[in-house]
């Protein structure tokens, strides 16, 4: 039994977490918000869109199978959504330090260590998100050694400090379409979509003006944060919905897509993040099974004329996607290129494309 | 927009077996809700009466019926179903419904399969078609080969390289399957196989893979989920059934775990399941390869798995979607407000352990491996590996405190590891204390290492508290030990201190356990759940206590051998009958193939601990008005005094009165005082003293330990030197622990009764005769009820008896008692003060709810007039028992003393030889048509069957027999064929002829009582169940056998449901 350091979450209501520590052992605060999913942390926890947040996991054991290398493919890290952690913190009921997992390189604690992630664990998980469910995400502190200030993240222009500074191409040779790629915080998974499917990237800036550039198809991605801030992209995105060029976003980029052309979002009391959260397509009436991560939603009721919804949640019957009724301009809130997550949407990307080869 | 049946027809899976358990009940009975909610009509066919769904209140009609291709066409023809569901009743349901669609019969009745459709059964159930489809869709599956001979199979397995693995296509639970190192064990393996199957599999062997399962759900328009991921804990090389099994998946990334959904979700759509179905993966232990090995596409033992550790109700939401519904237009059962279309989140584990019960036949192997053997399984949830693990263990009841603080030992725990028994995990655990590194373990064993590591962190838990011998435990450690699943018991046992020391410290130290629900969403969405579980890694509990008045009723555990389905059926009508007069049931069970288990059945359901620790815990958070211990069969009947003196209200008869009929002393003190004969009796504390008494009233004698020693079962000894062995080897014969030995009588009919009692005035009582003689188990005698053959004078002195021992031990609720009778003269054998195997055959044969009428008892509630003179029935129930010898290779299928059968059944007939014959059927027996063999030990018994034999050469059968039961039948003038014995190997051999089948049935018993289990009536007994050939191994069931097929051909049986009878 390894000596054990104490440390706590406190939430903006006054309420204490006590357990113990296992990452970098300091203080942080952030948006405290739980994700329900059962596997899949080394792809959580880089996902950009999580900027700013502390993470409840509410499956107990994490860390089962370790972390995997840093290895590069197609330009950047195989095994994860981005090239750093971003949740500030993390809250577990209980981690692994040991595993045997044949693709990890090193343990989680090790890897939060690196990375100096502060992390908790002998905390009741449920006790906490019954806490946060019932009163909405709340604002957090995890103290280790000195206190620090409650902030909320949202206030931050999050999506200014994940996206990249410069633009850039991946497969610059494909025989397919080109597709300019907003990165508000866009997670590989979507890049190794479009470059598996024979597809040029041009990846840009969050506010960089792509709308001189030669290109066949847009695509907004997702992102952290609150989409209101991001007023440069939402006006770039308006400028091609003139032009025609099909349009394709997730997530963030729904709300943004839904800002472009006139609708409203709005922040959800809890948001969703999990693996599981059914969305009813509502062209077909097919569910389907989406992993989800985002605290903000579009309201569908605001849809200007000619907009209509694609996608529904089949709980709690928020927006999860919506197209033109006969542009080629779609999005969706859930995350077709998983990672992690259930895999059942990817068609998605065929979908955005044939439209984007038809043009 | 949905075309409904009008009236459906649902196929039960029969009786309890191995591989094919009470989960059928669950399904089945959710199947039956989700219909009637709908307005449909069900009629049942399902001989098990003591499952619920056989219970009034569930199905319109009831027929206990054979599940066979025959009487389901009778009951087709008769009810006239537009449709029928095969996938809730096991394999049974799911081949009978093959079949009936193969020879026609569907069509012929215009009645339509509802859910997945019979082409797509046959494209998962036949091996070649299975390859072909997943081919199409490039799903990778095992190299495979199907052979319909034996030169076919050996010329597979050099094309796939040895090993190989061999499987029979439709067969239960892998029987008929394993691993064949080179040509010799696959030579004798297919023999077998073919027995079972006219098609074998020879296979790559994929030992040492992962074995991962998904739980997958798709409707006609095809939505498709996987609701659970099961991941074993034995690698590959294990059957699922036979493998400690965690969920969700604890080793699998993100990419495993979802490319495997994927490719179910791509299997599953492909095939076309509507409903519910299984998929099995191999997945190598060192990259993503993988290899789907089955699915099955019914509900299995594995789902009802799933849906207890989800709470996602797969049968019921199945059953929906065979009737036309879409995923997303039904509800989610837990939060009554999200949808049923989404994959459950857990935020808790549960691990499942098979039990098994090998020890109960001396000659069955206790290795395990790629067939089932085990009989039953415990589910335990938790929120830490080692918590649910530990839990897990003991919920088995084999007298384990936990993983470690056990009197166990493993002589050579390598051998112990690489080849596993029923208890490999302690032998993992005792290398782990060795110092055997856990590279070498999982070398050993496949185990993934962070399973290992876990349990190495059991053992280094036990290694701190050992520090603590006998002075008080700091709370930071007990604290972590209970978080690690340690027990009060096995924390007392490990620092040497009483369990009510630990427990005491414990609770002045705040530590008691959180008491968390099942929601299906991580607690996403608010959930009104009832479905609980404690943990000790949480701190705060999701619901209240003690709002309402409340009664606690304690489940059975895990089916075994003498403890199954019949007890839920108990519970779940005790619960019942607790809320119908006002009270809040709360029911504790782990068993996840129970109905009792089912969160619509109670007020509030733990699937927890059925240990004093627990009731404890739970009762003092609940503060329940009592504790109803009488329903569950022996485990909760096992905690009355350790309640009772803890101040626990205990409900109905007193716990000391159950004292002084458990203790086999005072029970026979109390006899002899009430001028109540029984058996010669004695109390030893020696042997000595034992030999003594067994010398004086002459062998058998029946030796009873005292039953405070846990798990030592009463035997029948035969001479000195058994006794001698019995008594010594297991140290059962102390001063302070004294033994029972009485006579063991075996010319005797059996007689039992059940009965409810209120105050020491019996309410009412069923009295049922045994068919065999006195020295076969209750549990396994052929019972028939109302008696038929009894002298009125002995029913009236079994009356007299019992209202006796009723008035003297102030009994209110159920009991049972158990008598000996010959020439008038009625013994006391048995008495137990709670609900016996057989309340449910009583109460449904007589359509009085025995159990109801004692939880009111026992509730000091009113109790209803009751007319005794509606006991007399125009009709007769017999049930019978149900063996499982094919899964237990080398087993004497000879029943005795001990109880062999896994499961019973029981018909309703206007006669007896109507039910007897139907019960029998119902058991797998088929009726003989062509050749009988006669092999029967002894004149005495020759003789007693001469008879009877003439009979059969009347009735034409050709008759064949062994030597000298040749001899004997030749000198009475009956023509019998000889026929060699095995071992003598000349023709015409006994062997060759079961081979080649050209005998159907085999009446065959050794002279004496007692089992040999060797010799040549053994092998003849053990072939004919090896070749699937109908055995008779007894006397009286022999007898009642020939003059029932004299008097009934299959034309004369009845055809009539539960509700004709009156």
């Amino acid at each position: 039994m390894n000596s054990r350091q104490p440390i706590k979450l406190v939430l903006s209501d006054g309420t204490v977490f006590e357990g113990h520590s296992f990452g970098a052992y300091r203080s942080v605060a952030g948006e405290v918000v739980f994700n329900t999913g059962m596997v899949g942390y080394p792809q959580a926890f880089t996902d950009p869109s999580y900027r700013g947040q502390i993470l409840v996991l509410t499956y107990p054991l994490i860390g089962n199978y370790g972390v995997p290398s840093d290895e590069e493919e197609l330009g950047f890290k195989k095994h994860f959504e981005s090239n750093a952690i971003h949740i500030s913190g993390l809250i577990v009921s209980e981690y692994s330090d040991l595993n045997d997992h044949w693709a990890s390189k090193r343990t989680l604690p090790q890897w939060l260590q690196e990375q100096s992630i502060p992390a908790i664990y002998d905390i009741d998980t449920r006790a906490l998100t019954k806490k946060l469910r019932e009163h909405g995400v709340m604002l957090g502190k995890i103290i280790a050694d000195v206190d620090v200030p409650l902030e909320d993240p949202n206030q931050r222009n999050l999506v200014a400090e994940v996206s990249i500074k410069n633009p850039c191409v991946y497969n610059p040779d494909a025989a397919g379409p080109t597709v300019v790629v907003i990165d508000t915080g866009c997670k590989y998974n979507i890049l190794r979509n479009f470059i598996k499917r024979d597809v040029k990237v041009m990846r840009v800036p969050w506010d960089y003006d792509f709308t001189t550039l030669e290109f066949d198809g847009l695509f907004i991605a997702n992102g952290p944060g609150d989409p209101k801030m991001c007023t440069k992209t939402i006006e770039h995105v308006r400028t091609v919905l003139e032009k025609n060029i099909p349009i394709f976003g997730i997530c963030l980029g729904n709300q943004i897509l839904a800002l472009a052309c006139g609708a409203d979002t709005y922040k959800l009391k809890y948001g969703h993040r999990s693996q599981n959260q059914p969305c009813i397509n509502l062209e077909t009436g097919r569910c389907y099974i989406t992993p989800q991560n985002h605290g903000f939603a579009v309201n569908a009721k605001k849809l200007p004329e000619g907009w209509k919804e694609w996608f529904v949640n089949a709980n709690d019957s928020t927006n999860e996607g919506i197209m033109h009724e006969t542009k080629p301009f779609m999005s969706v809130q859930f995350h077709p290129e998983a990672k992690c997550g259930p895999v059942d949407c990817e068609f998605l990307f065929d979908v955005f494309l044939e439209q984007v080869k038809k043009r | 927009m949905i075309e409904k049946p009008k009236k459906a027809l649902i196929l039960g899976s029969g009786a309890l077996r191995i591989g094919q358990a009470g989960e059928f009940d669950y399904s089945g009975s959710q199947a039956i809700k989700a219909l009637k909610e709908e307005g449909i009509k069900t009629v049942l066919i399902n001989p098990n009466i003591a499952t619920i769904q056989t219970s009034k209140g569930l199905a319109d009609k009831i027929y206990f019926l054979p599940v066979n291709e025959y009487f389901v066409e009778k009951v087709i023809a008769k009810e006239k179903p537009d449709s029928i569901l095969l996938s809730f009743g096991g394999q049974t349901a799911l081949n009978c419904g093959v079949a009936l669609e193969k020879s026609g019969v569907l069509k012929k009745y215009k009645v339509k399969v509802l859910g997945t459709p019979v082409t797509t059964i046959e494209n998962t159930e036949d091996r070649y078609l299975f390859v072909k489809e997943l081919n199409k869709i490039e799903v990778k599956v095992p190299k495979s080969i199907a052979a319909v001979s034996k030169e076919a199979a050996l010329d597979a397995a050099e094309n796939i390289g040895y090993p190989v693995m061999i499987r029979a296509a439709y067969a239960l639970g892998g029987r008929g399957s394993g691993i064949a190192k080179n040509k010799q064990d696959l030579a004798i393996m297919v023999n077998e196989a073919f027995s079972h199957s006219p098609q074998v599999l020879v296979e790559e062997w994929l030992g040492g893979w992962k074995e991962i399962e998904y739980e997958v759900v798709r409707d006609a328009y095809d939505n498709c989920i996987t609701v659970c991921n099961m991941e074993n804990v034995d690698p590959l090389g294990i059957h699922t059934g036979e493998s400690i099994v965690v969920a969700p998946s604890q080793t699998l990334t993100d990419s495993e775990y979802h490319k495997l959904r994927e490719l179910s979700i791509r299997t599953i759509r492909h095939l076309g399941i509507v409903g519910e179905c299984n998929i099995q993966y191999a997945l190598h232990p060192y990259s993503e390869d993988y290899r789907v090995i089955e699915v099955n596409a019914r509900l299995s033992r594995s789902s009802a798995l799933a849906s207890k550790a989800t709470g996602y109700p797969l049968a019921f939401i199945a059953a929906k979607l065979a009737l036309g519904y879409a995923l997303p237009e039904l509800k989610n059962s837990i939060t009554k407000k999200t949808t049923a279309c989404f994959e459950p989140a857990l935020d808790y584990l549960v691990i499942k352990i098979p039990r098994w019960d090998l020890h109960k036949f001396k000659q069955v192997s206790k290795k395990i491996g790629s067939e089932m053997k085990s009989v039953g399984e415990v589910m335990a949830i938790g929120r830490k590996f080692e918590e649910t693990l530990q839990k897990a263990l003991r919920m088995l009841q084999l007298s384990m405190r936990g993983l470690v603080g056990n009197n166990l030992t493993f002589p050579d725990v390598e051998d112990s590891i690489k080849n596993p028994t029923d208890q490999r995990i302690f032998a993992v655990a005792q290398a782990i204390k060795e110092g055997i590194s856990l590279e070498k373990i999982n070398e050993w064993s496949g185990i993934d290492k962070w399973f290992l590591y876990k349990i190495r962190n059991i053992i280094g838990m036990e290694n701190t508290l050992l520090q603590y011998a006998k002075t008080e435990i700091p709370i930071e450690i007990m604290r972590q030990a209970k978080q690690f699943g340690f027990s009060d018991e096995q924390i007392g046992f490990i620092t040497s201190q009483p369990e009510m020391t630990v427990r005491k410290l414990r609770k002045k130290q705040g530590i008691i356990p959180a008491v968390k629900q099942i929601d299906t969403l991580g607690a996403e969405y608010p959930a009104k759940t009832n479905y609980l579980y404690t943990t000790y890694n949480g701190t705060e509990d999701d619901v209240e206590f003690g709002t309402k008045k409340s009664v606690m009723v304690l489940g059975s555990g895990a089916y075994r051998i003498g403890s199954s389905v019949e007890f839920d059926w108990c519970c779940v009508n005790a619960v019942i009958a607790a809320k119908r007069v006002g009270y809040q049931a709360i029911m504790l069970n782990y068993n996840p193939e129970t109905v009792s288990t089912d969160y619509d059945i109670c007020d509030r359901l733990y699937f927890d601990e059925i240990s004093f620790e627990l009731v404890m815990d739970i009762y003092e958070r609940e503060q329940t008005t009592g504790v109803i211990i009488s329903m569950g069969g022996q485990t909760p009947n096992n905690l009355a005094m350790p309640l009772y003196k803890e101040g626990v209200t205990i409900l109905g008869t007193s716990p000391l009165s159950i004292d002084s009929a458990e203790d086999r002393n005072k029970f026979s003190k109390l006899l002899d005082s009430l001028g109540i004969e029984q058996p010669l009796w004695k109390e030893s504390t020696s042997f000595d003293e034992a030999r003594k008494f067994a010398e004086k009233v002459g062998y058998p004698v029946l030796i009873r330990p005292s039953y405070v020693l846990s798990g030592a079962a009463m035997n029948v000894v035969f001479d000195n030197e058994s006794l001698e062995r019995y008594l010594k080897i297991a140290s059962l014969v102390t001063p302070e622990y004294p033994v029972v030995i009485s006579k063991f009588e075996t010319n005797s009919k059996e007689i039992e009764i059940d009965a409810v009692a209120n105050k020491g005035n019996v309410l009412m009582y069923a009295i049922s005769e045994h068919v065999e003689n006195a020295g076969v188990h209750s549990g396994d005698a052929t019972m028939i009820l109302p008696p038929q053959r009894l002298y009125l004078e002995t029913i009236r002195q079994v009356k007299k008896i019992s209202r006796q021992i009723a008035s003297a031990l102030k009994i209110t609720g159920p009991f049972n008692i158990q008598f000996l009778a010959k020439d008038n003269q009625v013994k006391v054998i048995e008495c137990n003060l709670r609900a016996s195997r057989s309340f449910p055959f009583v109460s449904k044969v007589f359509k009085r709810n025995f159990i109801d009428l004692a939880t009111r008892a026992m509730l000091n509630e009113k109790l209803p007039k009751l007319d005794k003179s509606s006991l007399d029935l125009d009709y007769v129930g017999v049930k019978a028992p149900q063996f499982s010898f094919s899964r237990l290779k080398g087993a004497d299928p000879m029943p005795g003393v001990e109880m062999a059968s896994t499961g019973e059944v029981a018909c309703l007939g206007s006669d007896l030889y109507d039910a007897f014959l139907k019960a029998l059927i119902s058991t797998d027996f088929v009726l003989p048509q062509k050749g009988i063999l006669l092999s029967i030990g002894g004149d005495k018994n020759r003789f007693k069957l001469l008879e009877d034999v003439q009979r059969l050469e009347k009735l034409g059968f050709t008759l064949f027999a062994t030597d000298n039961t040749y001899q004997f039948y030749a000198q009475h003038g009956i023509k019998t064929t000889l026929l060699y014995k095995a071992q003598e190997e000349i023709e015409p051999n006994v062997l060759t002829y079961m081979q080649k089948k050209k005998l159907d049935l085999v009446i065959c018993m050794p002279e004496e009582y007692f089992p040999v289990e060797s010799g040549d009536t053994y092998i003849i007994r053990r072939y004919s169940v090896d070749y699937s050939i109908p055995l008779l191994n007894n006397i009286q069931l022999t007898k009642l056998f020939i003059e029932a097929i004299a008097a009934k051909g299959m034309d004369d049986l009845e055809i009539k449901s539960w509700e004709e009878y009156h």
